[in-house]
């Protein structure tokens, strides 16, 4: 039988500061952003900014054009890495078909008005 | 009426049960038009529309106290109360169907309660109808705490001005994806005539919530008086200055009114629309690009529930102080702290012609 004194196992020990190991406390680092730009007139531009490694943006982007019949491109930022860029205000059916598609609702974060 | 005898005996044995189903269908329809009792109540004062001001505020205080303890409901409540904030600007969207639901609305606000039996058989025949026009459960579980709100609003409403703007707002709260079910949280029993009493089922946590504010608020009455107040801030002044710039003309009042630095305020708004503008002389700001009154409303909305209302106790008294580079917002009311997001502009497109210094 073996006394919990004298185990070696420290039951607080792995646990550490929870926060500790992250780089930036408090940031809102893994959102995904879905914002929205004016352009001249009526036009407008909406940026996927955030989006998960295991996604493949050009795929992803792929469909957006597909699916929302606009064009768009994938932009490299020193930042934000990739962006998906589409044209008009996809914004709504940017994250309802991200939810589709498996990802949760509370990650993604829509900007603008 | 012809449903009424069949519908009686059920409404004897479970009393509860169905004052409860008959009040959701109630609040799918009377939800737009609640302005209808506070309006109402004092010119069709039929028996039960005297009592009635105490009983709903005693529901609508329960169900305060139920959203306290449910944070999705509690979310909505804020959206409700932000909502209403720019109530006025919508005040005429709805008004044209306050009349055909008014008897209704005035059943429904005593239902709750124990009502007398000669208006109990009218409001069921009416209900009855209702009820099939209605959906899902959930839904109307919803809608039914969305009246309730509709109600404080209202009750607040009258007190300020009018009683007409709160409520015009409600519909836009959207509905439909509250994950649970609110069963029995509008339903009001008195202590000792519980459901379960009768049976040898198990009682659900709601019964049991529920149980435990009626009491809460039987012994401690003086909490009814503690309802919501609702935050007010006036409509974003909007004016186009030529072609491509909007001015926001009372943005320093309204910064005034959260208690915020306008720097701060104009730092989110910025960020959050993709744009830049500046100050003139006169306080006002002026951004690039054309918006709409209702997009800065949007945004303005948005900041105060990131960094106005305490997140613990939904209050607007709140400070923002900056320590180490991050923002903490403490509250006056309840004396929380926390820190709030930073202000990140993320991507910017390329818009427009290239800038000269940029090249490539």
């Amino acid at each position: 039988m073996s006394v919990q004194n004298l185990n070696t196992f420290d039951p607080f020990a792995d646990e550490g500061d929870p926060l500790g190991s992250t780089q930036d406390v408090g940031s809102q680092q893994n959102y995904i952003h879905i914002r929205i730009q004016q352009r001249n007139g009526r036009k407008t531009l909406t940026t996927l900014q955030g989006l998960p490694k295991e996604y493949d943006a050009k795929k992803l982007l792929k469909a957006f054009k597909k699916e929302f019949a606009c064009n768009g491109t994938l932009v490299d930022d020193e930042e934000a890495g990739q962006v998906i860029q589409l044209q008009g205000d996809q914004r709504l059916k940017i994250s309802t078909f991200l939810t589709e598609e498996g990802i949760a609702k509370n990650t993604i974060k829509i900007h603008g008005f | 009426m012809a449903e009424e005898p069949m519908f009686d005996p059920s409404l004897k044995k479970r009393k509860k049960k169905t004052v409860a189903f008959s009040e959701d269908p109630l609040g799918a329809e009377a939800d737009p038009t609640t302005p209808a009792p506070v309006v109402i109540d004092d010119t069709t004062t039929n028996g039960e529309a005297v009592d009635m001001g105490p009983k709903t505020m005693h529901e609508q205080m329960k169900q305060n106290g139920d959203a306290g303890a449910e944070d999705g409901a509690e979310e909505r409540k804020e959206d409700d109360d932000f909502k209403a904030m720019f109530g006025d600007l919508k005040k005429k969207k709805k008004k044209k169907d306050i009349p055909m639901d008014l008897p209704e609305d005035n059943s429904g606000t005593s239902t709750p309660v124990t009502v007398p039996a000669a208006t109990e058989d009218l409001d069921f025949s009416d209900l009855k109808k209702k009820k099939k026009s209605s959906k899902k459960k959930a839904a109307l579980d919803m809608e039914a705490f969305e009246k309730e709100l509709n109600e404080a609003k209202a009750k607040d409403a009258d007190e300020e001005e009018g009683g007409v703007e709160g409520p015009a707002e409600v519909d836009e709260a959207e509905l439909g994806d509250d994950p649970f079910a609110r069963n029995e949280a509008t339903v009001s029993m008195d202590a000792g005539n519980e459901p379960w009493l009768n049976s040898d089922r198990d009682y659900t946590y709601q019964e049991l919530l529920h149980r435990f504010y009626v009491q809460l608020h039987a012994s401690n009455p003086a909490l009814l008086n503690s309802t919501v107040k609702r935050y007010t801030i006036a409509p974003p002044q909007m004016l186009r200055e030529g072609n491509k710039k909007t001015i926001f003309a009372n943005v320093s009042d309204i910064c005034k009114r959260m208690h915020r630095q306008p720097e701060h305020v104009i730092q989110y708004m910025f960020a959050e629309m993709g744009t830049t503008g500046s100050v003139d002389g006169s306080g006002r700001l002026i951004i690039k690009g054309r918006f709409q009154q209702k997009q800065i409303e949007h945004v303005l909305r948005r900041y105060i529930v990131e960094y106005v209302t305490c997140k613990t106790c939904k209050s607007p008294d709140t400070l923002l102080s900056k320590e180490n580079r991050i923002f903490f917002m403490s509250c006056e009311s309840c004396g929380s702290r926390r820190s709030v997001a930073t202000i990140k502009t993320g991507f910017q497109a390329q818009v427009g012609r290239r800038s000269k210094n940029k090249t490539g």
